[in-house]
């Protein structure tokens, strides 16, 4: 066989491995974010399908197939099908820049990474940004009013927080010197803790901006204004029913675990171990190669644990306070990381 | 047709175009999942419409006039001003990737450093003018939209 073909068919197959784990994940992710809440407020959640209620997404999942698919008559219909499409296509795309590993070849081929491109980072913030769309316009072919007020909100929100996502990433970028995200993972992998970008490579305020846009980024309290029910019934999907209304779910969740892994490349080394350099010789070879994607699972899994804990605990912001703290806080905070960073690495150099 | 043993392509290549044949693979496949649900679900799930189960959704009562009436001005100068800072932070990227190989390329330690300070003295004149407006004050009624 020749080595193109090899190189194809390896990448279909990790391009479907990492798909079903992914998808796996974000149907987990909504039990996982059920059980927790339900803990938070001294209850069980989900514990009747299956043990421990383990089998729930997926009950739920054959449930959505199952409902009635309303058209409602007054929507636009090319765009009220191609929404959610655009939404969980978008999702599930930045996946593929990320480096779950360590560069590990088999017949040649990077097994740990699905593309190793060197505007890695950049896709996954473009692939974000077309993820507006999906928003935008299901509120709007949606003919509802409720769903119109919640994607706008929902819109205005997220291009406001982008810019200040946009800008906290540069100071990591400033360090790196390049945009390819195995780069930046390997930059951070000498010396455990005290290499990673939030801690020794003092992008703290940086890890903090980020996390905050992250969070209005995927619409979760406290910044979940679009789905505010007491004011807009369900936000911008209220015209949606059956998968298609699953397709925004899991485009939300979906898009938590890419933000939690976005933060766990850029600010907390990704893969590396947070203190493997003391044991270089730890383990065959098999450990060595998995041992990195357990790391990134770990801390990915902590992003989330945070996201239910934070939506278990902060009330709601009001809309002009969030426009507020976007614009006038994280803004400003955001260029002079940028400006302290630039400076800083000029007199170190 | 590539020579065997050539595959370390995957950085440094002739064929450069080749590191992204994955990505749009996975772009294939995201849209392809996404559409096949839209698809299963619309023929799994059955249909019986009435008219009431196919109208707007306005709790249960009669929807009154079209939704897509007139919105606060806010949101579009949202946008305006997204657009603006987003072009701005995305002239930031090349500067932020070849910030460290300035000083060897200028001879000057902190020549990259000068050059970002006039260009975000710049944009700050900006910034400064709209929160000035009231722009940012989304619950000022007296703004000067």
């Amino acid at each position: 066989m020749n080595q193109f073909l090899i190189f194809i068919l390896l990448t279909l197959l990790k391009i479907a491995v990492v798909t079903v784990v992914f998808l796996t994940a974000v149907a987990y992710t909504v039990l996982l974010e059920r059980k927790l809440v339900g803990r938070i407020q001294n209850r069980w959640g989900p514990s009747r399908v299956g043990p421990f209620g383990l089998m729930q997404p997926l009950a739920d999942g054959l449930k959505l197939f199952l409902k009635e698919d309303l058209m409602p008559s007054a929507v636009e219909r090319p765009l009220f099908i191609l929404a959610p499409i655009i939404a969980l296509a978008c999702a599930l795309t930045s996946i593929a820049v990320m480096p779950y590993g360590r560069d590990i070849r088999w017949h040649g081929v990077d097994m740990f990474q699905i593309a190793n491109i060197n505007v890695g980072l950049l896709v996954i913030l473009g692939v974000t940004s077309i993820g507006v769309y999906g928003i935008a316009l299901s509120g709007w072919s949606s003919n509802n009013k409720y769903s119109l007020l919640g994607s706008l909100r929902s819109t205005a929100q997220m291009i406001s927080y982008e810019l200040a996502l946009g800008l906290s990433v540069i100071g990591v970028v400033l360090r790196t010197g390049s945009l390819n995200l195995r780069d930046i993972v390997n930059l951070q992998a000498t010396h455990g803790v005290l290499s990673w970008n939030a801690f020794g490579g003092v992008q703290i305020v940086a890890f903090f901006i980020y996390l905050t846009a992250a969070f209005a980024e995927t619409n979760r309290t406290p910044f979940d204004l679009p789905e505010a029910e007491s004011e807009l019934t369900a936000g911008y999907h209220t015209e949606y029913s059956s998968m298609k209304f699953a397709m925004f779910f899991m485009a939300e969740y979906a898009n938590m675990i890419n933000v939690g892994a976005v933060a766990t490349l850029l600010f907390l080394g990704g893969w590396s171990s947070p203190f493997g350099h003391l044991f270089p010789d730890f383990g065959g070879p098999v450990v060595h190669a998995l041992l990195p994607v357990f790391w990134f699972v770990a801390k990915v899994f902590c992003f989330l644990f945070l996201y239910v804990w934070v939506r278990g605990t902060l009330p709601r912001f009001r809309y002009d306070q969030l426009m507020g703290f976007g614009w006038k806080f994280l803004l400003p905070l955001a260029i002079a990381n940028v400006v302290v960073t630039g400076l800083v690495l000029a007199v170190h150099g | 047709m590539l020579a065997a043993g050539d595959l370390g392509f995957l950085m440094q290549t002739p064929n450069y175009f080749w590191n992204y044949l994955p990505l749009l693979l996975q772009i294939a496949v995201a849209v392809g999942l996404a559409s096949f649900i839209v698809l299963a679900s619309w023929l799994i799930g059955r249909h019986r419409p009435t008219r009431i189960k196919l109208s707007t959704y306005e709790c249960g009562m009669d929807p009154q006039g079209d939704a897509r009436g007139r919105f606060s001005v806010r949101f579009y100068m949202v946008a305006m001003l997204f657009i603006l800072f987003d072009v701005e932070a995305v002239f930031m990227y090349p500067w932020a990737v070849i910030y460290r190989k300035l000083p060897l390329l200028t001879g000057s330690r902190f020549f990259g450093f000068w050059e970002i300070v006039v260009y975000i003295g710049f944009i700050l004149v900006g910034y400064f003018y709209i929160v000035k407006k009231g722009i940012l004050d989304w619950s000022n009624d007296k703004a000067d939209l």
